[in-house]
Order: structure tokens, then sequence, then C-alpha cells
């Protein structure tokens, strides 16, 4: 089983070289119809091929013993400089053998489902075609590589080199339909904000390897760095302790990456991608990437419980606020994706109170109810004929029976609901959170909890109001057209931040145009079924006691969260009914607004307009990034222009100038001065040659009378001097 | 015999330099300037057959007279091949015509 782990990664990347370097053949040699089910054939098949692996590898995992879940497959060394031998291997333990299951499973069920949505050719405004089928799958294929590297690298760089894969191919999923603008700004916006992150992982990345090395420790493998990882309890980096500079930094690639305070803004223009895509990228797969992160480095993070304080704060934070702002969005899509940025704040939460198993459990099973919702709105979208404003909605539970039934589940998943896989999750989160005791703040945990609390209570109107507005009451408009008003549908978001208000606006051609909402083919409603059913049992999995080994074992080092040992039955079971009260609650008031009273909402909305206002735009987010960020750095460029200009062109100038004086000047001086003084020279040796030849008479006797002169001379002063 | 020293050997030689050194700036005849060599030559001699006799040079200042008397022969072979040469190209043996020198 060990050997076969390498095939994993390599199925998808085969498809994606297949498809994009033969798709456009077969299409044209097999025709439309044959080509398209060829190249979704071998997207899906290889993605399946690769779960299947997953899911053998996960139960020889299982069948070994606790101490034991440890499998190695090395390929190749890639590289050996010096002391560093750094090799393509891959690991499968509880936590990479939970992933790639997420990657391969969930990954399987939506490239499924994109044979149904990606189906019909896309046509941009002016009626361009373009060429998409083997491109959307190719990518999907790399995207899904990429996220498997990631995920089953054993050592820091190869993970590097899938952090960076999954960040290129979010690019070119989410400008997908590259010919709108928004689009293409969106996929750029997304890459650009995630290169900070980068930057800032790889920073972290040579912290961690020079501060290894100094110990002489040279190496970038996970299970090396995990054993000598105690080195560096007593480094310090620019003053800083090591632990909590390295630490440091790895998260803010994870913010990046996983979309968390402050560089949140890129998921919800992301949503301009194909909505497969959105639910790939932005529900299952890269934006888990941190948390995985945080999650396979534990032990340096459980050293730093500074960088373990700010994760859980900024975690906190963006759970409540993403929350908030989607209390009042409009766009299917951007809820959700608020939800995702919401959603993953928790996560990090349970990460940042060193309750690593509780945060990948939770990342499991969003995985699946995020993905099943976002798929249940790219199939309400599919019906609507693009439309993706909820406002426009209404009543779809009676057309699309499917999509809405398992919709629900989602729902009631994401709410928090027992027995819905998000309520096992949510809960183990928020109950590690309460029983965390922080050193320092004793307060914090209880704040902590609160603020995740009342998240949750959020997170369940918004997603109630979602429910209710799209399936509930009345049709409020039909299908767009299958050609016709594009760019129409989908109403303004308010002021646009960063101009990149990625709408998205998916046009999908029907073969058949009717104006009537009709529920999607099979192959788009059967994974919505496959993750309904996830979406429920998946909260019995009982993943983080799964996980044990992989984050027990670090031996104290930060306060971990009370264990079994003050682990009171009774007090769980209060918080479990606090959250689910909490969760039902906002549910009610979901209901009543937009059920029983639905002229409350508009009352709200103008009586407290400010408030309305401030979370309609997001507050301002994207705005001050605008102001602060872009236009700060577009004064900085127009100040280096104009310092450019003025000073260094004044210098070059100048300085020119002043050559050009100089050798003006030197012109003169070699003309009259240099020139003068060899000419005089040659004049004057003409003029002395002219006299002197006088002097040579040719006659000896001269001569000789001469030489007689110059004797009696020199005797007349050997004489007298 | 007494009476005749060193010097007054000197001075004959001294003497005959200068009519020799007299005649070779003051002759316009190539032979007769060849002739003042002569007496520059032998103004030598003497000075040379003096001091082997007087001084301390002894036979070497004999010596030296013998070899000059015989440089002198060659020295006036060769002038008189070169004033013959002379004669034959300009017409005439007198020394101020021969400028052919001059600068």
């Amino acid at each position: 089983m060990q050997h076969l782990i390498w095939i994993i990664p390599l199925m998808p990347l085969l498809g994606a070289v297949i498809n994009g370097l033969l798709g456009y053949r077969f299409i044209k040699t097999l025709g439309e119809e044959k080509g398209k089910r060829l190249i979704s054939q071998i997207a899906c098949g290889t993605v399946f091929i690769s779960f299947l692996i997953s899911l053998f590898s996960f139960i020889h995992l299982l069948l070994r013993p606790v101490d034991q879940r440890v499998l190695v497959n090395t390929v190749y060394t890639w590289f050996h400089i010096g002391n560093l031998k750094t090799e393509v291997s891959f690991l499968i333990d509880p936590l990479s053998g939970i992933m790639i299951l997420v990657v391969t499973g969930v990954g399987f069920l939506i490239h499924f489902y994109s044979i149904g949505y990606m189906g019909h050719d896309e046509y941009d405004e002016q009626g361009y075609r373009y060429v998409s089928y083997w491109r959307y799958f190719s990518y999907l294929n790399l995207f899904a590589f990429s996220m498997l590297l990631l995920v089953l690298a054993d050592n820091i760089l190869l993970m590097f080199v899938g952090w960076e894969g999954v960040g290129l191919c979010s690019y070119l999923l989410i400008s997908f339909w590259y010919r709108k603008q928004a689009n293409a700004v969106a996929g750029m916006k997304a890459f650009v904000v995630n290169r900070i992150g980068d930057f800032g992982f790889l920073i972290g990345i040579f912290a961690l390897f020079w501060s290894l090395g100094g110990h002489g420790i040279w190496t970038v493998n996970f299970r090396q760095i995990g054993e000598h990882a105690y080195l560096l309890a007593e480094d310090t980096i620019l003053g800083i302790p090591a632990a909590t500079f390295i630490t440091f930094f790895l998260f803010l690639g994870a913010t990046g990456k996983s979309a968390q305070i402050p560089l949140y803004i890129w998921l919800p223009d992301a949503m301009a991608g194909p909505t497969p895509v959105s639910a790939l990228i932005h529900a299952a797969t890269m934006v888990t990437a941190g948390v995985y992160m945080i999650g396979r480095l534990n032990f340096l993070y459980s050293m730093a419980p500074v960088t373990l304080t700010l994760v859980a704060l900024i975690g906190a934070a963006t759970a409540f606020f993403a929350a908030t702002i989607g209390l009042v969005q409009n766009d299917i899509k951007r809820i959700l994706a608020y939800s995702t940025v919401s959603q993953l704040g928790y996560m990090f939460l349970g990460m940042g109170v060193a309750a690593y198993g509780a945060g990948i459990f939770h990342l499991m099973t969003h995985a699946f109810f995020k993905a099943l919702l976002f798929l249940g709105a790219g199939s309400v979208i599919h019906a609507m004929g693009g439309k993706q404003d909820i406002r426009d909605m209404g009543g779809l539970r009676e057309y699309l029976p499917t999509t809405f039934r398992t919709f629900l589940i989602g729902w009631l998943a994401i709410c928090g609901i027992f027995p819905f896989a998000g309520f096992f999750s949510k809960d183990e989160i928020l109950w590690n959170v309460f029983n965390y005791s922080h050193p320092v703040l004793p307060f914090l945990p209880k704040l902590l909890w609160l603020i995740g609390l009342l998240g949750a209570g959020f997170t369940a109107f918004y997603m109630s109001r979602l429910v209710f507005m799209t399936f509930f009451g009345e049709l409020r408009s039909e299908p767009a057209e299958p050609h016709g008003g594009h760019g129409k549908d989908a109403k303004p978001q308010g002021p646009g931040g960063i101009g990149l208000q990625g709408h998205g606006n998916e046009k999908i051609i029907s073969l058949s145009p009717q104006r009537e909402p009709r529920e999607s083919p099979g192959t788009m409603t059967y994974p919505l079924i496959a993750l309904a059913v996830l979406s429920v049992i998946g909260g019995w999995f009982g993943v983080p006691h799964f996980l044990d080994p992989v984050f027990g074992g670090h031996g104290g080092v930060a306060p971990v969260a009370a264990e079994t040992g003050e682990h009171s039955t009774v007090l769980e079971i209060f918080l479990m009914m606090i959250s689910m009260a909490v969760a039902l609650g906002g549910m009610a008031v979901a209901a009543v607004m937009y059920l029983i009273m639905p002229e409350l909402p508009d009352l709200l909305s103008v009586r407290l307009s400010r408030l309305y206002e401030l979370l309609l735009n997001k507050y301002y987010v994207d705005e001050i990034y605008q102001a602060v960020f872009v236009n700060g750095l577009l004064a900085l460029t127009t100040a280096s222009a104009r310092f450019d200009l003025k000073f260094i062109d004044g210098i070059v100038n100048g300085s020119a100038r002043v050559t050009a004086a100089f050798s003006t000047f030197n012109g003169w001086l070699d003309l009259r001065f240099v020139d003068g003084i060899v000419n005089t020279l040659a004049s004057g040796t003409i003029f002395s040659g002219s006299r002197l030849r006088k002097v040579q008479t040719g006659q000896v006797q001269s001569y000789l009378f001469a030489v007689l002169g110059g004797v009696v001379i020199i005797i007349l002063i050997r004489t007298f001097i | 015999m007494n009476m005749i020293v060193l010097e007054h050997y000197l001075l004959v030689g001294a003497i005959l330099f200068c009519l020799g050194f007299f005649c070779v700036l003051t002759r316009r005849n190539a032979v007769a300037v060849l002739m003042g060599v002569e007496l520059i030559f032998n103004a030598a001699n003497l000075n040379f057959v003096a001091f082997a006799r007087f001084g301390t040079l002894n036979i070497d200042g004999i010596m030296f007279a013998i070899f000059i008397i015989m440089l002198a022969a060659a020295e006036a072979t060769v002038a008189l091949a070169i004033v013959l040469n002379i004669y034959r190209q300009l017409d005439t043996v007198n020394l101020d015509e021969a400028d052919l020198m001059k600068g």
C-alpha cells in the first residue's frame, strides 16, 4: 500500500495533462458530445482512482496499531545540497489521511457535478465562445493535484509547491470566464492577496530552516522538524522567541490562503468563478490549507502561546465579522462565501486553543456541508438561468425538490442542529474554547466562546434567511432568458470595493429554454445527495480521537485544553443546549422576519439604516483597502514618478549639462592650450632648426675650431674656478 | 747637458702641437692639413719619448711613439686616398669648397 501513495497525486496530474494537451483535439475529432464525454471521463476517472487509493490507504492505516499509523512513500530525491537532503516523499498519517479523503472524495463529487453544470458552452457579450470544457477540467484536475501535493507532502518545501499550485489554479479557475473583466480582476485579486500571505509563509519556512540549522539540524522534513522542535525553545529571532516568530509568519500565510482577517477580501470576489469551483476551492480544499498547515505543524504552534492566542483571536474575529456581513448580503453565492470565511474562523478558533483535532474535524464536516450548499446554490442558479440574487427567487422548493431537500440538510448542518455534522464539530470547538485555560488572560476563553456563540446565532439567521428567501414563499421572478439580459440579472450590491465586485453573472445556456425553473440533471443532483448523506453522518466519525496520535504527544508545552480528566458531562450537555438554543433562536428570528412578517426586514433596514449600510458594504473594508493600500500605493507611485522626473532626472540632466560644459571647456583647452603648446613646440623646433642649420657649415675646420674654443674654455674654467 | 730638462722637451712638443693645430685649422689645402696632423702626431711622439727618458714610462713610452708613427703612416695613406677621391669628385682639394656635410 505504502508504495502506491504516489499514484494519488499523480492521477489528477495525468488527467490535467491529457485534457490540457489533447482536450481540444478530442472535441475536434470525436465531435462535441463524444469529446466532452471523454474529457469528463478522464477528469472524473483520475480523481476517482485517487479516491479509491486514498480509501485503501486510509483503511490500511486504520488496521494498524494506533502508534504506527504512518505511511511514507519516498519517490525520489529532489535535491541534495550539503547537509540538506530533500526528497519528494508522501506521508499519510491520520491527519493527511482525512485530508486526502476529503480532497479526493468531495473533489470527485464536484468533478462529477461539473459535468452537468459546465455541460453547455458559454458565450460572452460579443457572442464569442469560450473554449472552455476541456480547459475547465484540466484546471480542475490540476487543482486537485496541487491540493493533494500540499496535503501529502512529507516536507515543508514540497508542501509549499502544492501551496503555490493551488494559488495558481485558484487564479486560473476564478477567472475562468476571463472575457468578463470582473472575473479576471477577481482572479487577480485572489492571486495577489494570496501572494501576500505566501510571502509570510516563505519567511516562516526560512526562519524555521535556519533556526533548526543553527542547531545542526538541516532539514525540511516534518517528522524531523517535529523531533527536533524542542531545540527551538530557547532560541530567539530579532528578540522574539523563535517558535513565535516562525509560527507568526506561517500563520500569515494561513490567513491568506484561508481567507482570514486581514486577508479575507479575496474570497467573496472569488465567487465570480463557476459555482463548482467555488465549492471545490472555497469550501473543501484550498481555503482549508491554512488550517491543515497549522495542524501539520501543531508541535511548533504549541510552543508559541502568543501565536496561538493570535490565531484564536483572529479566528473568533473573522467568524464573527464575516457572519455579520453575511446577514444582509443578497447574492446567494456571496452569502455562502462570507459563511465560508466565518466557518474558517471557527476552525482557526479551534486551532488557536490547541484543539487541533476539533479544528480538523470542523474542516472535514464543513467540507461536506459547504460543498453541498455551494453545489445546491449552483443548482439553483442553473435553474434560474444565471440569476444569483435571492430577492429574485422564492418558492423554489416546488420546482427543485431534490435540490431543496439536500439544501435543507446542508442548512441544518451549518446551523449546528443535532444530529447533523456541523453540530458535532462546531460544538467540539466551542467546548474546547470554553474549557481552555489561558495562562495570561483568564477571561479570554469565555469571551471567545461568547463571540463564537454569537457568530453561530448569526450563521443560523443568515442561512435561514437564504433558505427561506430562496425556497419558500412565491417565485418572485422568472429564470433569466438564455441569451438575453446578460449583466442585468444581478442587482448591484452597493458601491463596489476596489471596483472588483465579482458578481459572476453566470449565464447558463439551456438547450431547451423554458420560463420555469427546472430541476438540474442527474449528474448534478447525485453529488448533492451524496454530500447530503455525508453531512448527516459526518459528525459521527469521531475524528478528534482518531487524530490523537498526531496531535497528542507534544508534552504539554502549551496549556492544552482541559483533557478528559476534568471532563464534565453535565457541563458539556449544558453548553450543547445553549448552542442549540442560539442556533434555533437564529432560525426562529429568520422565520419571523422572512416567513411570517415579510415587511419586517425592510422596516428594520430603514430603522437601522446606518448599521444596515455598514453591513451591506462589508464594513467598507474593501474601500479602506482601496484608500489605504491601492490609493496609497498610487500616491506613492505618483510621488515617486514626480521625484523621478524632478529630482533624479534633474540630477541626470544636470550632470549631463555639467558634462557638456566641461567638455566644451576641455575642447577649448585642448584646441587652444594643449594644441598651442604642441604647435609652439613644433614651430619652436622648426625655428631653432632653421637657425641651427647655419651653424653646421660642413667645414671640418670650423668644427675643429669650435672644439678648440671649447677646450680653451674648459681649460680656463678648470684653471680659474 | 744638465741644462736640458723635461720641460724643455714638453715646451718644444707644445709648440709643435700648436703649430700643427694652427696648420690644420688654417690651411685650405687638404694635403697641408694632413701635414699639420703629422706635426700634431710628432708633438705627441716627442712628449712620449721625453717621458720615457725623464719620467716613469721607460720603454713603454718609446713603444707608444713607434706605434703612433706606424699609425700615422697608415692614416696618411688612407687620408691621401680620401683626398684623391675628393679631388676626383670636386676637382679641388680646397677644404672650404668640400662642404657636402652642411646641414
